[in-house]
């Protein structure tokens, strides 16, 4: 007789290369470490949260990516965010400002204010914030090659309108080494790059405390086509190449952790996600604590944007995004971050529009109003498979860590491009999977419409004006400032880059004296060089 | 004995400033996959150095990924620079963020090829391929 024939269950093995099982128990668990590393949030390893009552004190902060054209466009649009309950801001800059070029920089053509606000110098963040109470609503800069510059911009605005710099809170991005890896801004080759950022660290650390100088990215290595696990994993790396640096400077690791903070991506698997962020905070603690000796809880948190989610949302049938933008919400508060913000439904096209970044908005709200996420913390924590997966995780992860330490480690990786080369040809393998339908994207290779009908989606116009406005107010500053003034500062940041000494204080001053981003880059560039880039296949 | 046939040359640049490079990377993979030799030129380029690259490598196709919104202006620009250098007999690709009601004026520039977004990877190749006599 033939045995009964068991029905076929086809093998799950999610993005991270994890096995799914269809069914988990309390021994399997056991079997992936047990609850050793799960503990209770607001108290080490943190894997449930970094504070104890999370949501219920305060709900995540709510901060949408925005800015384009002008600064006085940019100050628009932020106070219509902040007028529909946004509590931070995420500035956007257009690409000249982005690699430190000047808006009348021949290159600077055709790209002012396009996907990002245009700024030049102190005077155009004194008008991008103007009205805008910095105690209130706290400032992230989506700056990277030129975020020494930019945060040396902000604290003078800040410092101008009256604000105690001791006090300021506030984030840059300031993340190079993944711009090297995605996202492409870079301007110094990669070692001074390292120290730019060194820099900005060792003089925050000093001179505003409470200013977060990083914002590590695993966000863009997914993006380029890095897994969840491998998003953590490198940028983790990043992190202690940049902790190296501060520590190699003479910084106690208590004086600069607790600022360091990061910024992850929110799309795939619901649970893989969750697992991931669960798991990178148990890891991340430890880390610091067991290799690093921190001792305060707070150089041990991984404080977080979980956001966007870029990479899930797809060209094709673009109000669909909105759903996929409600879920990847959805991770996020059950991953407990301390911010969100989520792409736009639109963003495969274009810069969002008031309406598309108003229903992102309504989304992390309907979530803290209507949805009870912010009543309990931690509250998948307990399950069979989230347990689990949370310890599969991060053992994923601690296995990457140590295979880019057995290759010379993450610097050395992304100066050859190596990592470079790893992310891009998986996001080959993935376009191949999702072209033949392996991977399913609803609307791309299954329940595709048959006609294609015309997109629900409005194209923020780029207006050729405010690239004229801003040329001609970065010519009258630069007639009315005090010249001498800015020669002797960017003669002073020429000494103090040549000489190794930290740049702030110089860049601080060039600011002042109304300095442009272009100038004072290219001060930097002299001394430093260019970024070459490798191209590896 | 028939000849073998040529490689069909592509130039794969990354015009202006932008970074987003994931997209350019996958199609430069797909077309070594295809069978072509393709030259990359990385970030940051100007009309000026595509058009140089272009001439120098005695490329078949110059294709461009462009994901920032800039391609009009850029494409404004590299046209003359390609027609000076006699390169109008060669297929010009352009892919990448391309709104649909910028389609006429790119072909308007001379790209006969326009791959926005969502576009399919052998749609692009097998469209080369098609294209290069």
């Amino acid at each position: 007789m033939n045995a009964p024939q068991k029905p076929t269950m086809k093998k799950v093995i999610n993005e991270s290369g994890i096995e799914v099982k269809p069914l988990y128990t309390a021994a399997d668990v056991e079997a992936s470490g047990g609850m050793e590393m799960v503990g209770e949030p607001g108290a080490y390893p943190f894997t449930r949260g970094i504070h104890r009552e999370m949501y219920r004190k305060q709900p995540w902060t709510m901060r949408q990516y925005a800015g384009f054209g002008n600064p006085a466009d940019t100050n628009q649009r932020f106070k219509y965010l902040i007028a529909n309950g946004q509590t931070g801001l995420n500035v956007a800059f257009d690409l000249p400002t982005q690699i430190g070029l000047d808006s009348d920089d021949p290159l600077a053509e055709g790209e002012i204010g396009r996907v990002g606000m245009s700024i030049d110098t102190l005077r155009d963040f004194e008008i991008a914030f103007d009205g805008i109470d910095l105690k209130k609503i706290t400032v992230s800069l989506t700056i990277n090659g030129a975020a020494a510059i930019l945060i040396a911009m902000y604290l003078a605005m800040a410092e101008k309108r009256g604000y105690d710099i001791k006090e300021l809170r506030g984030t840059a991005q300031n993340d190079i080494l993944k711009e090297f890896i995605g996202r492409g801004t870079w301007i110094f080759p990669v070692e001074p790059s390292i120290r730019l950022v060194g820099d900005t660290i060792e003089y925050c650390a000093k001179e505003a405390p409470k200013y977060t100088p990083v914002s590590v990215c695993g966000y863009h290595i997914r993006e380029s086509g890095a897994t969840p696990a491998q998003e953590i994993a490198y940028a983790f790396c990043i992190a202690k190449a940049y902790a190296d640096d501060a520590i190699r400077r003479g910084l106690p690791v208590d004086e600069f952790a607790g600022r360091l903070s990061y910024n992850f991506n929110i799309f795939g698997n619901i649970f893989e996600q969750v697992c991931k962020f669960r798991a990178g905070r148990g890891l991340w603690a430890k880390i610091m604590k067991e290799e690093y000796g921190a001792e305060k809880p707070g150089s041990m948190w991984l404080r977080m944007i979980a956001a966007g989610g870029g990479g899930g949302l797809t060209f094709e049938q673009p109000e669909v995004n909105i759903v996929r933008g409600a879920y990847y919400a959805l991770i996020s508060a059950l991953s407990g971050t301390q911010t969100m913000a989520l792409c736009s439904y639109d963003e495969a096209y274009t810069i969002p529009t008031e309406y598309s970044a108003r229903i992102s908005l309504r989304t992390m709200q309907l979530l803290i109003e209507e949805m009870g996420l912010t009543e309990t913390v931690d509250p998948l924590a307990g399950s069979f498979y989230v347990e689990t997966m949370t310890n599969e995780m991060r053992k994923k992860m601690e296995e990457i860590m140590a295979e880019v330490d057995a290759q010379g480690g993450i610097v050395k990786m992304v100066a050859d491009g190596t990592i470079q080369a790893k992310v891009s040809s998986q996001a080959y393998q993935m376009q191949r999977k999702i072209e033949s339908g392996e991977f399913r994207k609803v609307g791309v290779n299954c329940y595709r419409n048959e006609q294609e009908e015309d997109h629900p989606v409005e194209f923020h116009p780029y207006n050729e004006d405010d690239a004229r406005l801003q040329i001609e107010s970065l010519k009258r500053i630069r007639a009315e400032r005090d010249n001498k003034a800015v020669d002797a500062a960017l003669t002073r940041l020429r000494k103090d880059a040549a000489a190794g000494t930290n740049v702030m204080p110089a860049l601080v001053e060039a600011v002042k004296a109304y300095a442009s981003v272009g100038e004072m880059t290219k001060e930097l560039v002299n001394v430093f060089g260019r970024y070459q880039e490798p191209i590896r296949f | 004995m028939t000849q073998a046939p040529r490689r069909i040359k592509v130039l794969l640049g990354k015009p202006g400033l932008d970074g987003h490079d994931q997209g350019a990377k996958v199609v430069a993979r797909a077309m070594m996959d295809a069978g072509f030799e393709v030259i990359y030129t990385g970030l940051r380029q100007t009309p000026e150095q595509i058009a140089r690259i272009a001439l120098e490598e005695d490329v078949d196709v110059i294709s461009l990924s462009s994901m920032a919104g800039s391609h009009i202006p850029f494409c404004r620009k590299l046209k003359p620079l390609l027609e000076a250098n006699g390169l109008t007999d060669k297929l010009w690709v352009i892919g990448g963020n391309l709104p649909a009601q910028d389609h006429e004026a790119l072909r308007e520039l001379g790209f006969k090829g326009i791959f926005p977004s969502g576009s399919k990877l052998d749609a692009i190749t097998e469209f080369i391929r098609k294209e290069v006599k």
